[in-house]
């Protein structure tokens, strides 16, 4: 790799490093409020990408959108995949995990129930979109935009870097400057203290898994631009980006973001440096680097406090 | 074998309350009969504990007796498996914590339990949870009785001596306007001289009109403070009387001022 071509990398890494930071998120928003990793959430992600699928495929199915019609499809693809994305966790938490909590079941139940609820979504996604891949419509000519230094950035990475940059600025100040946020923070911290004070706990983790589900399934539909559908698409992914959670230290919203951020950088550059087959390998070759030194993750102090 | 076993609870010949000579009594809280158990092992076994406006109720006894286990289920946190408790005559067993709360019951629990990656000022919001918006002026009230928490308002509460986080503990719970203040041992793992500071600041917030249920296993300093007290043994109350009745009992004193009989 020439020095030149450092942002030939780059730039393709900070965008894979928002979908990872933004999905990311969704982990570790759940473990927060409930020190509980949500396996299923990578079909959380899966559900965003079809839902944007039948939702744009109604709308214009053409393959020439003008850009009045390129602006309603990024619109109603956000739109869409985001309710979906969020009435899947709030159904997830609904029906795998409040029963459990109801009963005070041991972690592993949990677990098992997150596995089981993760291969449901997919077969299911299998059974109704069939088990080949599929592309999303075509939603805009991916033009360059501008270069920088010689290398030209696309729409696409800068709506998917803009899209993710929004999000985490919201959730930042949803998280740090609003009620449902310090609801959200006390729960994490001691979800029974919280209670005493009049935080209804149900209440605040059913809204972490819409919020955290809400941006896993517009990621979903951002991934789905540039790559295809198919009912497994959520594993490497949701996979990766848990690596990116944990990296950053479970639990952690900073962390999260910063963790996806790392493993999207060196994903992308762990191709032209050790070779293509390395691609996937290099996040967990960091997963394993960082948690050898950190154990707790970059940012991550509070794994410990329940244990 | 303790004093408290070998006389029973009519040895002081004060099961009940004396009402006070001037005003009638109020009842507010009263736990009747409480059976409350950990999977299968019974933590509460029977127990009778009222609770009058105005007052400071100590509620003593041994690492164990079941103190912070009658808190609980005041509070919401446990609901007992026979028995009732009832505020101001309604019976309130089985309404989940956040609701009890609303009702005007707060709870500083036992170990503080401070939100530790919050600062002071967002703990205190944390007490007000149950409101709309922050009420200003009982934050100035919290911020007068506690100067040392006003000094310290963007500090996290994990950074915090232990005596600091306890003053947050109550005066978040404080920050819910409650008509009864549940305290489970304030006192615990503090200096002397601290403790006698939060007592000071118990009686104080009493005569500004909050009643007092106050779990201690400090005997001499909280019967100073109460108006009345309980003592609980292994989740049954073994005797019960107004404060300097209790004091000056020379079996109370063997049994829970630690002196020789
Ligand atoms: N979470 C729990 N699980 C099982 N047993 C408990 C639990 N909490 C308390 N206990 C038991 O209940 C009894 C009363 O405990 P507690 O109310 O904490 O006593 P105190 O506050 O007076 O020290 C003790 O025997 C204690 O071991
Ligand atoms: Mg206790």
């Amino acid at each position: 790799m020439q020095p030149d071509e450092i942002l030939d990398y780059l730039i393709p890494g900070i965008m894979l490093g928002a979908l990872y930071a933004v999905i990311a998120i969704g982990y570790t928003l759940v473990y927060g409020v409930l020190q509980l990793i949500n396996f299923a959430h990578s079909e959380v992600f899966m559900v965003g990408a079809y839902s944007a699928l039948l939702a744009l495929t109604w709308i214009d199915p053409s393959s020439n959108p003008t850009t009045f019609m390129s602006v309603l499809l990024v619109a109603a693809g956000l739109a869409v995949s985001g309710t979906a994305g969020a009435a899947t966790a709030f159904t997830l938490e609904k029906v795998a995990y409040r029963p459990l909590r109801r009963r005070n079941a041991p972690r592993l139940a949990f677990l098992i129930s997150a596995i089981g609820a993760s291969y449901f979504l997919q077969n299911l996604a299998g059974k109704l979109f069939g088990r080949d891949s599929r592309a999303l419509p075509t939603v805009f000519e991916n033009k360059k935009v501008f270069s920088v230094f010689g290398t030209q950035v696309t729409i696409l990475q800068l709506l998917i870097v803009c899209a993710a940059v929004l999000m985490m600025v919201g959730l930042d100040y949803l998280v740090n400057r609003t009620k449902l946020g310090l609801g959200i923070r006390a729960v994490a911290q001691d979800a029974e203290t919280a209670g005493l004070m009049g935080v209804d706990i149900d209440k605040v983790i059913s809204r972490t898994f819409i919020i955290g589900g809400f941006m896993g399934g517009i990621a979903g539909f951002l991934f789905g631009l540039h790559l295809q559908l198919s009912f497994t698409m959520g594993f490497l992914p949701g996979i990766t980006a848990f690596a990116a959670a944990v990296v950053g230290g479970v639990g952690n919203i900073r962390g999260a973001m910063m963790g996806g951020m790392l493993l999207g950088i060196v994903e992308s550059f762990s191709s032209p440096i050790f070779g293509e087959s390395w691609r996937y390998v290099s996040a967990f070759a960091v997963l394993v680097l960082v948690l050898m030194f950190r154990p707790t993750g970059i940012l991550g102090e509070r794994l410990g406090r329940s244990a | 074998m303790s004093a408290a076993e070998s006389m029973g609870a009519d040895a002081v010949g004060l099961t009940k309350p004396a009402a006070t000579a001037t005003t009638p009594r109020k009842k507010m809280l009263e736990l009747d009969d409480l059976h409350v158990f950990y999977g299968a092992i019974q933590a509460l076994k029977g127990v009778h504990i009222e609770v009058d406006e105005g007052e400071i109720v100590a509620l003593l006894g041994a690492n164990g007796a079941g103190k912070t286990t009658t808190l609980r289920t005041i509070s919401g946190l446990l609901t007992p498996r026979e028995g009732e408790v009832r505020w101001r005559g309604e019976r309130i067993d089985g309404v989940p914590a956040h609701h009890v709360v609303g009702l005007g019951i707060g709870h500083s629990p036992e170990g503080r339990r401070v939100f530790p990656a919050m600062t002071v000022t967002e703990n205190l919001n944390m007490g007000a949870f149950r409101f709309k918006s922050v009420p200003r002026a009982e934050l100035d009230r919290v911020f007068e009785l506690f100067p040392r928490l006003a000094e310290r308002r963007t500090q996290l509460a994990g950074t915090l001596s232990g005596g600091e986080q306890q003053m947050l503990a109550i005066g978040r719970a404080l920050m819910g306007q409650p008509k009864l203040l549940l305290l489970d041992e304030p006192s615990m793992g503090l200096a002397p001289l601290i403790v006698a500071q939060i007592f000071d600041i118990i009686r104080e917030i009493n005569e500004q009109g909050t009643t007092v249920l106050l779990v201690e296993q400090n005997a001499a300093q909280a019967l100073r403070l109460a108006h009345r007290g309980y003592a609980l043994e292994t989740g049954s109350v073994v005797l019960s009387g107004p404060a300097d009745q209790l004091l000056s009992d020379p079996k109370v004193r063997e049994a829970y001022l630690g002196e020789g009989a």
